[in-house]
């Protein structure tokens, strides 16, 4: 990506002088400035002290500003500019501010279409700068030209080509609030290299000049009435909460809510954290993956309330046959986010912390025994649990739950995709928002690592744990050269079990087991692989092994590298199969066998499966 | 169900590009897009005749309006509205069919722009349902070339959307002002 031509010959600074409107809020006098020094203005103005990327020929100028602002903010380079952009987005998620990256053109930016799908899907705050060729080269092929607005039009919240100097600091400035307004997102902006290089006379502007309400609407007060109205009747009462709580800053507001109503709360994928999960009033995450108590309770309730949560195909399964008995109500900041899958009888739009004290001022308190007895018995019937037999092969849900026992559920921790993925959700106990880093609508494999270091930067007297899959884990495995470089409390546990292993259990389960491209024996010796980046590395064999080897990973400080070998034959219960109601929930292995048998015993169906 | 919707945006480079990505990667069925320039060059307005059901449409509105670049959306089609195509058909006149070509011209309120030794060209404006009627009493004479444009529309009367697109311009003027 280092490789580049250098262009010769200077642009000329465009005609005409730069607006000098009369403005007394703005400290910058209006004097000459090149366009890269505009960019690092503007970033130093949001807040930005850290940015992750890689050079090249088109970045630069921009990359020259920023090492003359060196002591303002730190520019990390990464091996890859995926890596960047993850490590952008784990510090966006771990902190609510807004990540940087910045690349160059052509596959600098291509590199990044990953990681701008990922945080579009997860809605995380990015700024993406990419490097273009010179204005005078667009459109011709030129080297390392990519038509990078195209590409990410449908995985970026907005994005820019900037096509003269004059207004390129309200583009920045733009960016920075699409990014972190209403819904967050990424947002691209694409710089030539001549006007990065260019000098002009242009004010930056402190303010954008896009107003807030085109992405905070302003809340149905009747609407809120409404739902009040609902949740006076209701027996049975369910909280569903998403990511959307942890973007607003809300999590506080979501407590004292489900405190005031002594609604039961359940949470999504993305928003564990948002509410605490050793608090007797949550009741497990709920979908695909969820506990058969929070899917029983989501199907017999008669009231479900959705704050900041999107009614994901994970979570609703079969629509026609999702919580059939109760009456919705949805509180979110997207209006494309309303009766987009599912109908709703009633809902706002709006700021949630807003809402939230609104409703929790109109809500009566009343007590919900009944429904709570019902909860506990359904907990009772199929608790989440694992069985862990000390002379055994280790089981991963056993790894997983040692990590939380010697972090005390207080680190930060980021997943890869997969198995493991879930059974971190299932194990381990989040009491606050922002400590959970997982890529949940895209799936990112490859994500988890890049996104622990990013916390990590964010974090730094912090423990810091990424949870992988040995699938996952060597996709991006080249930025512990970072780790290393910047001496980072950053421990990585690989959860080994040689295969990819949500796909293998789909195998096992549907297509009676081929393992198609699932097995992975070719690995490299993860201990010897640390150690060939100067990272201490630690295998466990054994359940006794895995304790001592956790022990000192997570306890003392500096990165470590832990390859835990694991039972290949785990699945992840419960599941509700894709497309499946909650009746076709799996509870384990043996039910699994058992309705096996039941299906062959009864008439032929197609068995459809949705991926 | 067939709706016309009617779209404020910014007059910025890449917003119909953008418009159609968000139709086809959401997979929204176009009849047809019309886009121009209002009296007011920054902003265009866009003419979009999409087919689906209250979902669908309910659907395209917001992601419509989710972008940066909407100014405002209107589903015309349960309003009062003003609808129009204009064409431009090339159709063979030879001697013996010249006059009833002329003639089915008149009678459908329409001009012909250009005339050579064998062919008119008939330029015609009108709703959807004239233009195909038009188009299907000229294919008895020979229609060599024809193109056409998709519905432009427009809310009758002097109504909210002009008001509210003043209100809204006048908005999105004070927001790019420093405070002072």
């Amino acid at each position: 990506m280092a490789e580049f031509i250098v262009k010769s010959g200077s642009f000329a600074p465009s005609k005409g002088v730069g607006t000098l409107r009369e403005t007394t809020m703005d400290k910058q006098k209006t004097k000459l400035k090149k366009g890269a020094e505009m960019v690092v203005e503007v970033l130093l103005s949001e807040g930005v002290d850290i940015a992750w990327g890689v050079t090249g020929g088109a970045i630069l100028p921009v990359y020259d500003a920023l090492y003359m602002n060196r002591d303002k903010i730190r520019l990390i380079d990464t091996r890859h500019e995926q890596g960047a952009v993850h490590m952008a987005e784990g510090y966006a998620k771990s902190t609510g501010k807004v990540g940087v990256c910045v690349v160059t053109s052509g596959p600098g930016a291509t590199n990044i279409v990953t990681g701008l799908a990922d945080a579009y899907m997860d809605s995380v705050p990015l700024v993406a700068i990419t490097g273009q060729v010179p204005t005078s080269l667009i459109g011709t092929d030129g080297f390392q030209e990519a038509d990078v607005v195209g590409i990410t039009r449908s995985c970026t919240k907005h994005n820019y080509l900037v096509k003269n100097i004059q207004e390129l600091p309200q583009i920045m400035r733009d960016a920075f609030f699409i990014a972190k307004s209403g819904r967050p997102g990424p947002v691209l902006v694409d710089i030539p290299k001549d006007i990065a290089a260019a000098s002009a006379e242009v004010e930056i502007p402190s303010k954008p000049s896009i107003p807030l309400s085109k992405f905070v609407p302003t809340p149905d007060m009747n609407e809120l009435d409404k739902i009040a109205e609902l949740m006076k009747h209701a027996k049975r009462p369910l909280i569903y909460a998403g990511g959307g709580v942890i973007n607003a800053g809300a999590a506080e507001d979501l407590y004292k809510f489900a405190r005031k109503t002594n609604f039961p709360v359940t949470l999504t994928l993305m928003g564990l954290g948002a509410y605490p999960a050793t608090d007797r009033q949550f009741i497990d995450m709920l979908g695909m993956h969820g506990s058969y108590r929070a899917n029983m309770a989501l199907t017999y309730c008669d009231l479900l309330i959705a704050i900041g949560s999107r009614f994901d195909d994970r979570v609703t399964g079969k629509i026609s046959e999702f919580s059939p008995h109760s009456k919705k109500v949805h509180i979110d900041v997207d209006p494309t986010s309303i009766g987009k899958n599912v109908k709703v009888d009633a809902h706002v739009l709006g700021d949630m912390r807003f809402i939230l004290k609104e409703l929790t001022k109109r809500a009566g308190s009343k007590d919900y025994d009944a429904w709570y007895d019902e909860l506990d018995g359904w907990n009772q019937k199929h608790p989440l649990g694992y069985k862990q037999d000390p002379k055994g092969a280790t089981l991963p849900q056993f790894a997983i739950d040692e990590i939380y026992r010697v972090t005390k559920g207080d680190a930060y921790v980021a997943t890869e995709v997969g198995q493991h993925q879930m059974w971190a959700a299932q194990y381990y106990k989040f009491n606050k928002p922002r400590r959970w880093i997982t890529s949940g609508g895209l799936g990112t494999m490859g994500f988890g690592f890049p996104a622990a270091i990013g916390a990590a930067f964010a974090h730094p007297n912090a423990t810091v744990v990424d949870i992988a899959g040995d699938g996952s884990f060597q996709m991006t495995l080249q930025e512990l050269a970072i780790v290393k470089q910047y001496d980072l409390n950053v421990k990585t546990i690989i959860i080994n079990n040689k295969f990819m292993g949500m796909v293998k259990q789909w195998q096992d389960l549907f297509f009676d087991k081929r393992y198609a491209a699932t097995s992975i024996p070719a690995q490299p010796d993860f201990v010897k692989l640390a150690d060939a980046y100067g990272i201490k590395g630690l295998k466990a064999e054994t359940p006794k092994e895995t304790k001592e080897v956790l022990e000192e990973a997570l306890t003392k400080k500096g990165p470590y590298l832990v390859d835990i070998v694991v039972d290949a034959e785990e699945h992840v219960y419960p599941m509700v199969p894709a497309g499946g109601a909650v009746k076709d929930i799996v509870l384990s292995k043996e039910h699994e066998k058992q309705k096996a048998i039941e299906e062959r015993k009864g008439p032929k169906k197609a068995t459809q499966v949705h991926l | 169900m067939r709706h016309t919707i009617s779209v404020l945006v910014n007059n910025h480079a890449g917003v119909l590009s953008r418009v159609s990505n968000l139709f086809s990667a959401r997979g929204y069925n176009i009849d047809s897009l019309v886009v121009g320039v209002t009296d007011d060059p920054k902003v265009s307005r866009m003419t979009i005749v999409v087919r689906g059901d209250d979902r669908v449409i309910d659907q395209v509105e917001k992601q419509l309006n989710k972008l940066v670049d909407t100014i405002k959306v209107s589903d015309l089609t349960n309003e009062d509205f003003i609808g129009r195509d204009l064409a431009l058909i090339k159709v063979k006149a030879e001697p013996h069919t010249r006059s009833q070509v002329m003639e089915i011209v008149q009678c459908f309120d329409a001009k012909i722009v250009d005339m050579a030794l064998k062919s008119f060209i008939i330029e015609v404006t009108g709703k959807e349902s004239k233009i195909n009627g038009m188009v299907e009493l000229l294919k008895n004479y020979g229609i060599l070339e024809m193109v056409r444009t998709g519905e432009v529309a427009i809310s009758r009367g002097k109504k909210v959307q002009e008001e509210e697109e003043k209100k809204v311009k006048m908005k999105a003027g004070k927001a790019g002002q420093s405070n002072l």
